[in-house]
């Protein structure tokens, strides 16, 4: 259970959010959608600490993030796993190393133990024997792949990914899409994504969120989302140049 | 009437340049206070678990062993340089053989750690800044923290120790190498005997003219890393920012390299006189 309350953000005296509230359940699929720009990202780093805020509250599993020591920290982000927007994997190793990354430096475990972990989790998400090449000789579908595979390769509870889709092209954004739905389901885990993509939300939410002017505005499954009576909710599903978003 | 506009306008431009001052005052004593904290916690990490030997040693490759050359060549020109320009003044009043004691003495009080300090900065400093920019703003430094990983821990301290111990190597070595240039000079070219020219090297070098110079060294390396960290981590908006955190990462360790060798010498010459 994520429950946020009352959350505050501002950067160089431009508001972000400004009294946020959400709540998310233990083991569903929430998806945040907003225009490019409107926070959702910032909201996303707050619900593991990379970002703190000015006020308000972010309970994980009733432990407040944003009271946390750097270690308590360190320990809640164990049961976390992120997907970046670039995937953001590090450039110096090679994918096993990146893969492997936690697994490496803390869990004590032996090499041949790592190696199958690290195996098994770049199988689940479709790639085989690329354990030894560089992230810079993968393309971007196949990073964001191993990206998620880093995600899932510790076994967490909570699964945040940041666009998961932005960049790539549709058969591969749809390829992700399932794969995002099928590790949800199969691993169970409570998984929130962020994206503005709404072929993707209604494929992978069991809620959407929206976020506009600051604040979550509406939250509901995909077909009440679908049916919304909010006309920013209308027209920014339909994607309309003209409407009151714009207007504004 | 234009009396009135005259002052609204004065106004108005001084509030301009007040303001200008003001976030400028703003900027530096948040850069102040951004390293200084920063060198806190790197020393902090410094002593904390887990060390990372392979990175150190890593960064030790990178830093000192690829920099060799560079501090070499550089070094060695400058000892010829300095044995053949003071050439000019010591050969009108016939005392060549104070040459040695000269290229000696300023090589590792001043030359030798400053230039060393100047190379590596502008070699390895740019490269950190680089790196850990790039690193930033392709969002690889809040990935190490999802992880579990502190980016000081993981990223600043072995680069630290691998320059407080690199940097005053170098500048031994760069102190050996210019004098083995002035060396090739005098003996070779302004009929110093070689006798001569090492018992003028040996006999005013103490002990405290090298022990300053690795002083010297050690603070350069501290300014040389923190700095070069602080604008790596600090790096904003793409290639553009990288590139700008990398200019000033450079321009603003030479500048501060500059200003404690200047603050040291005049430390050293007050209280060992």
């Amino acid at each position: 259970m994520i429950e946020i309350k009352g959350l505050h953000k501002s950067f160089n005296g431009v508001k972000v959010l400004e009294g946020l509230d959400l709540n998310i359940k233990t083991g569903e699929s929430m998806v945040i959608i907003g225009r490019s720009g409107c926070g959702k990202s910032v909201l996303l780093k707050h619900m593991i600490g990379l970002i703190r805020p000015d006020s308000g509250s972010v309970t994980v599993d009733g432990r407040d993030v944003t009271r946390l020591r750097s270690k308590e920290l360190d320990e809640l982000r164990n049961d976390f796993g992120m997907l970046f927007q670039g995937a953001a994997l590090f450039d110096s190793l090679s994918i096993f190393e990146n893969v492997g990354f936690k697994l490496i430096e803390y869990s004590g475990l032996g090499f041949e133990e790592i190696k199958k972990r690290v195996s098994e989790s770049l199988e689940v998400v479709g790639l085989k024997g690329i354990e030894e090449l560089k992230p810079a000789e993968l393309s971007g579908g196949m990073k964001k792949r191993v990206g998620l595979a880093r995600a899932i390769c510790t076994n967490p509870k909570i699964i945040l990914f940041d666009e998961p889709t932005t960049g790539l092209d549709p058969i591969m954004a749809d390829i992700i899409n399932d794969l995002i739905r099928e590790l949800h389901d199969s691993l169970e885990v409570t998984s929130v994504t962020v994206t503005h993509d709404m072929k993707s939300a209604y494929k992978i939410a069991d809620r959407i969120a929206m976020l506009y002017d600051k604040r979550i505005i509406e939250v509901g499954s995909p077909e009440e989302i679908k049916a919304s009576d909010n006309s920013i909710v209308r027209q920014f599903i339909s994607g309309d140049a003209k409407g009151p978003i714009t207007k504004k | 009437m234009a009396e009135y506009s005259y002052t609204k306008k004065a106004g108005k431009i001084g509030r301009k340049i007040f303001n200008l001052a003001e976030s400028r005052v703003a900027h530096f004593f948040q850069y102040l206070g951004g390293t200084a904290v920063l060198g806190v916690r790197t020393v902090f990490w410094t002593f904390s678990r887990p060390l990372r030997k392979w990175q150190i040693l890593e960064q030790m490759n990178r830093i000192g062993v690829e920099s060799f050359p560079i501090i070499l060549l550089i070094s060695f020109f400058t000892g010829m340089v300095l044995a053949l320009q003071s050439a000019y003044q010591m050969q009108k009043i016939s005392a060549e053989m104070y040459i040695a004691s000269l290229v000696a003495l300023s090589l590792t009080r001043e030359l030798g750690p400053v230039l060393t300090a100047l190379v590596v900065a502008g070699r390895c400093g740019a490269a950190i800044t680089a790196e850990m920019g790039t690193m930033k703003v392709t969002e690889q430094i809040d990935a190490l923290e999802t992880l579990s990983t502190n980016p000081i821990n993981y990223l600043v301290v072995p680069r630290f120790i691998a320059l407080l111990v690199m940097l005053p190597l170098l500048t031994i070595c760069a102190d050996f190498f210019g004098i083995i240039g002035g060396y090739l000079i005098g003996v070779g070219k302004l009929n110093i005997t070689h006798a001569m020219y090492m018992r003028m090297t040996w006999e005013p070098l103490a002990v405290k003219d090298v022990m300053t110079g690795l002083i010297k060294s050690i603070s350069f390396a501290v300014i040389i890393c923190i700095i070069a960290c602080f604008e790596g981590l600090n790096a904003k908006g793409g290639a553009e920012g990288v590139g700008n955190a990398t200019t000033s990462s450079v321009v603003r360790s030479f500048i501060l390299i500059i200003v404690a060798d200047c603050f040291f010498t005049a430390l050293f010459y007050f209280i060992m006189r």
